[in-house]
């Protein structure tokens, strides 16, 4: 089989949930009649991965991100639509596709709590038919970048969440995959280790040019990460392009950061040319729509003794938010 | 980290020895963390005990009130039967379905089908493991129970050297069964009462509470078609000196049956319970 990125064509995942309502009544009517409904957990989504790329896959709790992810894994079957890692249908379950992929789940431990990760990176070696020098040429590269040391001789649950994130991406990337799923893979842990693990990720990927998909809530690894992005929200793909263009899609505002020469003690009144959202001294925050802009600077330029005025994009995170507000109906 | 232009791995094929290297590490993984529970262990080994020390007392007692003998069991036999009984439960030990149910409900499995070697065939290694520590901590209990209960038991070289296959046997029987009855838990998470009619069953039809020669007729009939008694009744048997070559040798010939149909049923319930699992999600 070639080998090939990720490609999905029109996946859709709908699951069946019971439903009932409260109470004693409810209870016994669903004894005799249970009432199911479907929920579209992934409607129909398409994108494509190129091999070595990283990308981000973005998206309120609930918008599908992970079980996305568990279909590209071959963890569960898709509904309707298409898919191929690698060249393969994930669903198949086929060892050659099985020794090339990995998924990470940052809320899920993988590795044995009660044993040192050393001896359960020993059995990932034996599962994956790993040769031993192979093995144990990675295992100590991986834990020195890792910066694990002597933690990897301690029983896993000893180690704080941050040790033991690091020691499961260890483990998970062993064998070496060419695909990484990583789903929140820095979740709870401090920025330290969020940036040891984004570093780790990295390199890796500088290294083997694996394929990375990454979900994440926090938008610093995503910046670090990945150049393109894809939103999903409500199962279905709202964005899929490069970061920097996630702006200018959903952010309607600005960000005009004024800095004047002393008026005299005169303040004037800055809220005719946008929303104040900070004033402090002879600098003032204003936010105006990304259309009004450049008029807006100009009029400040030209009534204003400005001194230094600068124009930016609202932070990543507020753009994110606004993307994650909008209704269901609105994705449609 | 090597060098690679593309993402693709090139593919590793598993040979046997790959295989049996996996056993061994699984397995050493389990002597590993068995050991680290000296207290936990030791106390297990107690709770373990009780039952038969129960049996042993109360058929002992109503051996010697019925003159000495009781079904063929004098009371040194019943004393013997239910001392190899603590060493044949050590080794029949296996996952029960709770572990499924941990499995399922902390992703545990999600991460086990993710591998490229079927789940089973770790457990396989571990659980053999298992039993170098249980029967460590089983020796200094075991020379107790001699010692206080003095049992007789009279078996001939050729039995002596059965012994250890037919424990595995019984094992590898007891292991099939445990894990069919543990894929139940992919269609519910509420198997405590079929977990219970299945320790009824064992308990009624292995030989676990009594010998079998002492049940009624029907029951020795039913358990004849079913696997309990070859994980409890026929090593316990081979031990004690009481069963003949012919028997021994349609015993061995019966534990294999039951471990080739146990892990066929295994085959045939795991595909559907993949098929729903992945339909569901874990």
């Amino acid at each position: 089989m070639a080998a090939a990125g990720i490609r999905v064509n029109n996946l859709t995942k709908i699951y069946k949930v019971p439903e009932r309502e409260a109470g004693l009544k409810a209870a016994v009517v669903s004894l005799f009649k249970r009432k199911n409904k479907d929920v579209r957990a992934v409607d129909g989504i398409t994108f494509e991965i190129e091999p070595g790329e990283i990308v981000g896959f973005l998206g309120p709790n609930g918008a599908g991100k992970t079980t996305t992810l568990k279909m590209l894994s071959g963890l569960l079957y898709p509904s309707s639509g298409e898919l191929s890692v690698l060249g393969y249908l994930p669903e198949k379950r086929e060892k050659a596709f099985l020794q090339q992929i990995t998924l990470v789940m940052g809320q899920r431990s993988q590795l044995n709590w009660d044993i040192p990760a050393l001896d359960s990176y020993d059995l990932y070696r034996a599962i994956y038919g790993i040769p031993v020098e192979q093995y144990k040429q990675a295992r100590d590269k991986m834990i020195e970048l890792m910066m694990l040391g002597d933690l990897v001789k301690k029983p896993v649950r000893n180690l704080s969440l941050g040790e033991r994130m690091k020691a499961e991406m260890v483990g998970a990337l062993l064998h070496q995959p060419g695909v990484l799923f990583l789903d929140e893979p820095t979740i709870g842990v401090d920025v330290t280790m969020q940036r040891r693990i984004r570093n780790f990720i990295q390199e890796y990927n500088h290294e083997r040019k694996a394929t990375v998909l990454l979900t994440s809530h926090y938008m610093a690894d995503v910046q670090a990460l990945c150049k393109r992005v894809i939103v999903i929200h409500h199962g279905k793909i709202l964005y899929d392009g490069l970061l920097s263009g996630l702006v200018d899609r959903f952010s309607a505002l600005k960000t005009l950061v004024v800095t004047t020469s002393d008026m005299n003690g005169q303040t004037p009144d800055m809220s005719k040319y946008g929303t104040v959202v900070k004033s402090e001294a002879n600098r003032i925050a204003l936010r105006v729509s990304r259309a009004e802009a450049p008029q807006v600077t100009a009029r400040l330029l030209a009534d204003l003794p400005v001194t230094d005025l600068t124009v930016e994009d609202p932070p990543i995170e507020e753009v994110i938010e606004n993307v994650f507000a909008t209704p269901a109906e609105e994705t449609k | 980290m090597t060098q690679s232009s593309s993402g693709a791995q090139p593919l590793r094929q598993s040979s046997l020895r790959d295989r049996i290297d996996m056993y061994v590490v699984a397995a050493r993984q389990a002597i590993i963390e068995q050991l680290q529970y000296r207290l936990a262990n030791m106390m297990f080994m107690v709770h373990v005990l009780i039952e038969p020390v129960i049996y042993l007392v109360v058929w002992s007692t109503v051996a010697r009130a019925q003159g000495g003998e009781i079904g063929g069991y004098t009371a040194a036999q019943f004393a013997g039967y239910y001392i190899i009984w603590t060493l044949v439960r050590q080794f029949n030990l296996t996952l029960g379905p709770h572990n499924f149910n941990w499995r399922i409900k902390e992703g545990r499995l999600a991460a086990e089908l993710l591998r490229p070697v079927h789940p089973i065939q770790v457990d396989l290694g571990y659980y053999l493991g298992f039993k170098v520590p249980q029967t460590l901590y089983w020796l200094p209990m075991g020379i107790l129970l001699w010692l206080l209960f003095k049992p007789e038991i009279n078996p001939e070289w050729w039995q002596v050297l059965a012994f250890p296959f037919v424990l595995i046997l019984a094992f590898f029987v007891r292991f099939c069964f445990m894990w069919v009855l543990g894929l139940v838990c992919f269609w519910t998470e509420k198997i405590d009462a079929l977990f219970e009619l299945y320790f009824a069953a064992e308990l009624l039809f292995s030989g676990r509470l009594v010998p079998l020669e002492l049940m009624p007729a029907w029951t020795q009939s039913i358990a004849n078609f079913l696997p309990f008694q070859w994980t409890f009744y026929f090593p316990i048997e081979v031990l004690l000196g009481r069963v003949s070559p012919v028997d021994l040798g349609w015993g061995v010939l019966a534990q294999v049956a039951w471990v080739v149909g146990g892990y066929s049923l295994i085959m045939l319930v795991w595909k559907q319970a993949i098929k729903r699992f992945t339909a569901v999600g874990g």
